[in-house]
């Protein structure tokens, strides 16, 4: 096959100048410019948020020994994390919270995929599963402390429980809305089982499912917390251990130091998942351009 | 006229049909609410023929284009490609976002079985025979409409790229559902010579379909006229003007216009 055999050159030339003018040329600002520019929020909305707490232990409304204010919390929470043993307890926490993680994924993606295969399952399990999500997962410590009594697998039980739902949903919703006119064109390509699912489901569901997986991730660390306070094993320290005693102490200070460090390692996780998001609908063209 | 004439006797005389439509009929649905898409629609096409396919809303379009891609089956009637290597384009470019554009085309000519080492470098050359050497890199999201549309022309044709070790003499059918539909004026009639200069030069069977009258003229070596509801061949217009023919050029005004009479006479039928 003789190919390209009479080009025009005046075809060429009109073709590329009309690329080059469409191909919109965007500005691209310092990294510097844009980590400040996501920075200064945060710390704004930070400043903020210790300046409502000081002025609420400032109005006298408790004693400052029931509510202390950050000038009394924040050299406490430096002691707090510069001992071992804290980190040591956070270890046990982040053990847990992963290990728990990987088998929710594990099970969220089987039954993810097993459900979205067929139209009959997904309506047999379909609202199953988000009601699963919906259940609040404190509320299956009391049948997981007697199957499993006071141990760790008590814990991860709870904590695959409330992460596996949001884990399969995401999969199923990315599954459900992989767009009709690329099944088409998979269709004319011959794309068809293993295949269809290798080239196209999967990549197509990919960004619903990090969603779910995202989701998945702040039920999973919310069991964890409940499970920690309520599932107390002797001789272990985690997160919610340190918690717990320090209320037994009325240790204020220190109690509040623990809730900002868990409220820190949730902001850290979550902007670990908005980076793949990111990532991944930059990569797609899916951005919407906000921040 | 004469010239009509010859075209059509010598196409007959070679007897070669690379698309035969004989009796097709195509219902949604059953009973009452069936919906009759196409009806007794007869249709024959020579290999290497660009035959442009026009109607209203409701003429069925699209669906004869899924029959012939084999997407779906006729209710009655037959279609034969003898075998042909078809391939569809849409009016949307319908990339895969997760793949950059040469992972597009390396991915349809996997699935026409070409071997791994050879797919980027035939990949490369179907970018250059669509002018987009120079983009292999690049994701959809980051060309514009009309390079996009000519990503999806690349990855059609790629869909019909015959084996190197072997000429199997079979056709290739390159199906069109409206695909220059979303663009802008200007850069339409830059793909319509584009894909003028294709079908010469792989020597493609082309059915094109469009409501734009016009574009039907500029492009086709005959027009199909297309009823609407249920979809028939209403008429046929052979276009014997010399190429390479111009959108705005007097003669294709004038066709159109006696074609557009004629769609005007059929879309009016519904209205009563």
């Amino acid at each position: 096959m003789a190919l390209e055999t009479h080009k025009s050159p005046d075809l060429d030339r009109q073709l590329a100048g009309l690329d080059a003018l469409e191909l919109a040329t965007g500005t691209r600002r310092s990294p510097l410019a844009r980590a400040w520019s996501a920075l200064w929020p945060m710390l704004t909305a930070v400043a903020i948020a210790l300046t409502a707490w000081e002025l609420v232990v400032l109005s006298g409304w408790k004693e400052p020994w029931v509510l202390p204010g950050p000038r009394d919390v924040l050299p406490e929470f430096w002691n707090v994390v510069s001992e071992g043993d804290f980190w040591a307890a956070v270890g046990l926490t982040m053990r847990r919270a992963l290990v728990g993680f990987a088998v929710a994924i594990v099970i969220g993606v089987v039954i993810g995929s097993l459900v979205s295969q067929s139209r009959i399952l997904r309506r047999a399990f379909g609202s199953l599963i988000t009601g699963l999500q919906t259940m609040p997962s404190i509320a299956w410590f009391p049948l997981a402390i007697l199957l499993f009594k006071l141990s760790e697998s008590a814990i991860l039980f709870v904590v695959v429980l409330g992460a596996a739902p949001s884990i399969a949903n995401g999969l199923i919703t990315g599954v459900d809305y992989t767009p009709p006119i690329l099944l088409r064109v998979g269709k004319v390509m011959g794309l068809r089982g293993l295949g269809l699912y290798r080239h196209l489901i999967i990549p197509a569901a990919l960004p619903s499912f990090v969603a779910g997986l995202k989701q998945g991730w702040a039920f999973a660390w919310r069991s964890l917390m409940a499970g920690e306070l309520l599932v107390i094993i002797n001789n272990t320290q985690s997160v919610g251990t340190l918690l717990h005693y320090s209320r037994e102490l009325s240790d204020t200070p220190r109690m509040i130091s623990v809730m900002i460090v868990i409220l820190i390692i949730g902001i850290l996780i979550d902007q670990l998942f908005g980076l793949a998001d990111r990532t991944l609908r930059n990569r797609w063209g899916l951005r919407t351009e906000t921040g | 006229m004469n010239q009509a004439i010859t075209a059509a006797s010598s196409r007959a005389a070679t007897d070669a049909v690379a698309v035969r439509l004989s009796g097709v009929r195509k219902a949604f649905g059953s009973g009452d609410t069936a919906l009759l898409a196409l009806d007794d629609v007869s249709l024959q096409v020579a290999p290497g023929e660009f035959v442009c396919l026009l109607g209203a809303s409701g003429c069925g379009k699209s669906t004869l284009l899924n029959l012939v891609a084999a997407l779906d089956e006729p209710t009655a009637g037959s279609i034969d490609t003898g075998g042909a290597r078809i391939a569809l384009m849409f009016q949307e470019p319908a990339l895969f976002p997760w793949l950059t554009v040469t992972g597009n085309i390396e991915l349809a000519l996997r699935q026409r079985g070409v071997p791994k080492a050879e797919r980027r470098r035939r990949a490369a050359e179907l970018l250059a025979s669509v002018h987009l050497s120079g983009f292999e890199k690049k994701r959809p999201h980051q060309l514009s409409g009309g390079m996009r549309q000519r990503v999806a022309l690349a990855r059609a044709l790629a869909l019909t790229v015959p084996d190197e070790s072997h000429d199997d003499g079979k056709g290739t059918v390159l199906l069109m559902d409206e695909p220059f539909g979303a663009l802008d004026a200007m850069t339409r009639d830059l793909l319509h010579d584009e894909i003028e200069r294709i079908w010469r030069e792989r020597a493609l069977t082309v059915l094109f379909v469009t409501h734009n009258v016009r574009e039907a003229v500029r492009l086709g070596d005959r027009v199909v006229l297309l009823s609407s509801r249920p979809g028939r061949v209403v008429e046929e217009f052979p276009v014997t003007l010399e190429r390479p023919r111009r959108i705005d050029s007097p003669e294709v005004a004038s066709l159109a216009a006696t074609i557009t009479d004629r769609l005007r006479e059929e879309v009016s039928r519904h209205g009563s």
